[in-house]
């Protein structure tokens, strides 16, 4: 990356935690440059003095330290060698071998006309009915796991990609514990699935702002393999939770006012210009992304599951459901909201009010048990309902479920058959007469 | 024409040092890659916010990627302006009202612009104004067919005063850039009219004479919004509600099915796959009013989350602008704004650039001004020629943490008239559209000119009979919480009728499915209908022997009502569900 007659300075202003200031000509805004070694962006230019955000920390960088600017944003080089690899934050090789050769393309490139993009209408079928049955994915789709950081989600996610027949699967781990990253490797090798997958790892050993570029690195080769090869992408973001503090971190040493919660005021447009990266596209191609956010003490209020919220189409809640021992997904608090395109339609036509059927009469028996605790006595109806969603947890909700979607629905009105009549389910009559199951059957 | 250098930048706030004189959200142009490096060529559009001495201080609509201090900047002149004429109609624009459509690539390269009409296309011109006329600024000179509907050509806004017509151009086809009449004013100075104009998009038209109070109700087909709080044609609402309760569901709702000649939704901030949602089926569906395509009478305005921030703050005022150009032509405009939470924040961002002190979470402190001089320019108004003409504007609002007590949702309160606030209680139960109720109001309801409206057009006594439905609401919550605390065998049997019959009325009429092609949309006529059925049998008493005879009594009940729901308005179906409900009576 180096430029004929490349100016090298030696005398820094300012040093802060994470930035320098010195003064320099010609530089571009958001162009790279290496400080005493180490990478750094251009965050501000104000006449000759640049501000330099150096990603690794300042620790030790003195005033006489050499400044090089590469002319350059940060760019990620794409080709078909970045499979089965894997990388730092910077694209570069984490465990030896040759660097990636391919075309160099700006990292956090342009927007995709929202005109030319398609409607998300493939399915992508999970095995798990938390997600399949109740809240269905879809190619080009972006949705989280809101989870407590005690919660198995880095696994779900696992299971989720090798089940989803995804062309790629893109890993962008930013703040992985080193045994979550050999956990992620080991699992896709076992799965023989290496070859499909390219990873980006920041992990907790390494500086946190060096986690800002992870995002834009495992989405500019994501849209390498979706634009260019047509191929179908899942990319795999976790945790963001660390992600936006990395942001709260950069904001807070540029001096700029915090919004709520300490962060800081561009946080929706920085996780949307991220999560907007998923698309459907005309040649075929897609990016999907599922994502991480941890959460503390399950509060969705804070700033950064609120602004995700806001942003995914959606959003996937694991919890440990106390009656059956199991980890569910919950059915209240999840939604997908790009279901709606393809239940009853790609699926079965009684997938919609089967679905919400399940979940009102689940509904119902929180109610029940919230009685039960409260020391009332419980009608018939309570009873059945108490029935129907022990059941319901075990058989559908439970993560280690894998069935198909048919098969759910099945399920789900066996189920209802045997608490509910059909006019406590509510649903449409021809569906009733269609599918409720014979009695003794 | 005054020229620049750039002389910072930090993100997309740009300064620049200036040679001449320059006014507050003057446009400019920066030359990326001005520093001489060869580096791109693009010129990228920007307004500009501050100005300190020599220096002002730019908000760059583009990414600042790349760009040098010493770029070269051009200022424009004059502020951030639409281009209005005929052929607007059904297209999709960005915030800046560039053409998507026209744009080549699969991603929107920076700086590119494309034309926000077709400049070539031949318009059938008929004239409307004689010579010797007198005109004001919107007065009708002649219209032209834009798909279904009358397009005016108008006295552009920009002229003050009055003036006489000379000459009007005899019926015929034209380009929008054709003189299609001359004006003389009061100094006898000539001015020649072209069916195109533009107007500043952060100035409102004010082509009219007066603007009354609304009178008439805007049917929308969501019964919780028409039975329980109607808008009015020229009224304003606001939508509230954290993520996941339906905001964006219930606006494409309205937009399927709002009684309006044109539609302009402005995506501001939000997810691109949800406008995408809008190309996919608009084009298909067929306007319930009309029976022309949805498409037709629609215009997008598209800025969503990831496009640059500035222009997102542009994209609402350019849909504003737009339309109150229809507006002039007397016809019954509709807006749409999702979210005009995204456009605050957009303030917040540049505020903070700033470095200004900042007002309650770090928003600044003339947002409430802001938001409310943003929503008077909806309403009704009557034209220099006597029509009237109006919009009616619904913006949504994404409360951070979903708290009401946030200052975008507590300006917005200040400013609109009608209040549909989304509850997580009722989303988590499914209880869609999750329009609370209680908290929910219009305030069009208590306007006698809206009374009489109903009183007219609905049935004599309609709002009294509404008024009672809202308290029977709020009794049946009051009975549940009792129920809550005294457990079921606790409180009388007439606490669970009282729950029981507000439970009707919020799975009869309150709840509504919007993916049903039948249930999602309820002409008047079958809202009256069926509200009238459900209110005369909350307005009965029961004899229950106990708590559990009522709860059955009412599940089928309601069972019954809803699959009445899904059949066609007084089709057979329809009244074999209405006769087992007068049996099980």
């Amino acid at each position: 990356m180096t430029r004929a007659f490349q100016k090298i300075y030696t005398r820094i202003d300012n040093i802060t935690k994470a930035t320098v200031t010195l003064r320099a000509a010609g530089v571009g805004n958001d162009e790279l440059a290496t400080v005493g070694g180490r990478l750094a962006q251009v965050v501000k230019i104000s006449g000759e003095e640049v501000t330099l955000q150096v990603f690794a920390g300042t620790e030790g960088v003195a005033t006489d330290d050499e400044v090089v600017f590469h002319g350059e944003p940060p760019t990620l080089r794409v080709g078909d060698d970045l499979a089965g690899r894997f990388f730092n934050a910077y694209g570069q090789p984490l465990e030896g071998g040759a660097a990636p050769e391919g075309e160099p393309r700006q990292i956090g490139g342009p927007t995709v006309n929202p005109f030319r993009r398609l409607q998300p209408s493939e399915l992508i079928a999970t095995g798990i009915a938390g997600i399949d049955l109740n809240n269905t994915i879809v190619t080009g789709q972006k949705i989280p796991f809101f989870a407590d950081p005690d919660q198995p989600y880095n696994q779900v996610m696992a299971t989720v990609a090798l089940r989803a027949q995804a062309d790629k699967i893109i890993l962008g781990g930013m703040g992985l514990t080193n045994d979550d990253y050999l956990y992620f490797k080991n699992v896709f090798e076992n799965a023989g699935a290496l070859d499909r997958i390219v990873s980006f790892v920041n992990t907790t050993e390494n500086p946190p702002v060096e986690r800002l570029l992870v995002p834009d690195m495992a989405l500019t080769a994501a849209e390498y393999f979706a634009v260019d090869k047509g191929q179908k992408v899942l990319v795999l973001l976790t945790d963001m939770t660390l992600y936006a503090d990395a942001l709260a971190i950069v904001s807070n040493r540029m001096d700029q006012i915090p919004s709520k919660d300490s962060m800081p005021g561009s946080l929706y447009s920085d996780l949307a210009k991220i999560y907007e990266k998923a698309v459907q596209l005309p040649n075929g191609g897609s990016i999907t992304i599922i994502a991480v956010t941890t959460l503390s003490g399950g509060d969705i209020t804070h700033a950064i599951p609120d602004n995700t919220g806001y942003i995914t189409e959606g959003q996937l809640f694991l919890r440990n459901d106390s009656d059956t021992g199991k980890v569910i997904v919950d059915p209240f608090r999840s939604l997908s909201r790009l279901k709606q395109l393809v239940i009853g339609k790609k699926t079965r036509e009684d997938h919609p009010q089967v679905m919400n059927a399940a979940v009102r009469l689940f509904a119902d028996a929180a109610n029940a048990k919230t009685k039960l605790e409260n020391g009332f006595d419980l009608s018939d109806y309570d009873e059945r309902a108490l029935g129907f969603a022990r059941e319901y947890s075990l058989e559908l909700l439970s993560i280690d479920v894998n069935v198909a979607i048919d098969a759910m629905l099945d399920t789900a009105w066996r189920l209802l058959a045997k608490y509910f009549t059909p006019a406590e389910t509510a649903i449409k009559q021809e569906l009733v007469t269609k599918y409720w199951p014979r009695s003794g059957n | 024409m005054t020229k620049g250098k750039v002389s910072g930048i930090v993100a997309n706030l740009v300064v620049v040092k200036v040679d001449g004189p320059v006014a507050q959200n003057e446009i400019c142009h920066v030359s990326a890659g001005g520093a001489g490096d060869g580096r791109g060529g693009d010129r990228l559009m920007a307004e500009v916010i501050k100005v300190i001495g020599d220096e002002a201080y730019i908000q760059v609509f583009d990414s600042t990627r790349g760009l040098a201090v010493g770029a070269e900047v051009e200022f424009a002149g004059h502020m951030l302006e639409v281009t209005l004429a005929p052929g607007m109609l059904s297209r999709s624009y960005d915030g800046l009202q560039n053409d998507l459509e026209k744009m080549s690539g699969l991603f929107i390269e920076r700086g590119t612009t494309t034309d926000p009409v077709d400049f070539e296309a031949q318009w059938e011109f008929t004239p409307l104004a004689a010579p010797g006329e007198r005109v004001v600024a919107g007065w009708w000179l002649g219209e032209v067919r834009e798909i279904n509907i009358v397009h005016k050509i108008m006295v552009p806004f920009a002229l003050e005063g009055t003036y006489t017509v000379k000459s009007v151009a005899p019926a015929g086809k034209y380009k929008v850039t054709d003189t299609v009449a001359t004006l003389t004013d009061s100094a006898g100075g000539e001015h020649s009219v072209s069916m195109v104009q533009k107007w500043p998009v952060k100035r409102a038209v004010k082509a009219y004479t007066e603007k009354p109070r609304p009178a008439k109700v805007m049917e929308t087909g969501v019964r919780a919004i028409d039975t329980f709080n109607p808008i009015t044609e020229g009224g304003t609402g606001f939508i509230p509600g954290p993520f996941g309760a339906g905001k964006t569901v219930l606006q494409h709702a309205i937009s399927k099915q709002a009684d309006a000649d044109i539609i302009l939704v402005v995506a501001c901030g939000e997810r691109a796959n949800e406008v995408v949602e809008i190309f996919a089926e608009f084009p298909h569906l067929v306007d319930p009013q009309t029976g022309h395509k949805l498409m037709e009478r629609t215009i997008i305005i598209c800025n969503t989350s990831n496009m640059p921030v500035a222009a997102r703050e542009a994209s609402v005022y350019t849909g504003m602008a737009i339309g109150e150009y229809y507006r002039a032509m007397g016809l019954k405009v509709l807006i749409l704004a999702d979210s005009t939470s995204r456009w605050a924040q957009a303030l917040r961002e540049m505020s903070n650039r700033l470095e200004e002190l900042p007002g309650q979470d770090a928003f600044p402190m003339d947002l409430s001004a802001i938001i409310s001089n943003f929503y008077s320019r909806a309403g009704l108004v009557r034209l220099p020629g006597g029509d009237t003409g109006s919009i009616t504007f619904i913006g949504t609002v994404s409360p951070a943490g979903g708290n009401l007590k946030e200052p975008v949702t507590e300006s917005t309160k200040k400013a609109a008239r009608c209040f549909y606030a989304l509850s997580q209680g009722r989303a988590d139960s499914k209880r869609y559209p999750a329009i609370d109720p209680l908290e929910s109001y219009s305030k069009y309801l208590e306007y006698p000119e809206v009374q009489q409206y109903l009183d007219a057009t609905v049935e004599p006594g309609w709002v009294d009979r509404v008024m009672r439905g809202k308290t029977l609401v709020q009794r049946g919550k009051e009975a549940a919480e009792q129920i809550n605390i005294l457990g079921d065998d606790g409180v009388p049997v007439e606490y669970h009728e009282r729950l029981w019959k507000s439970e009707l009325i919020d799975f009869v009429i309150l709840q509504q499915d919007a993916f049903d092609a039948t249930d999602a949309y309820t002409r008047f006529e079958r809202q009256r209908y069926m509200y009238n059925m459900v209110l005369d049998i909350c307005e009965r008493s029961f004899a229950f022997a106990g708590f559990e005879q009522c709860a059955e009594f009412f599940k089928e009940l309601i069972n019954l009502f809803r699959q009445m729901n899904y059949t066609e308005f007084e089709g057979a179906e329809f009244h074999n569900y209405r006769k087992q409900i007068e049996a099980k009576l």
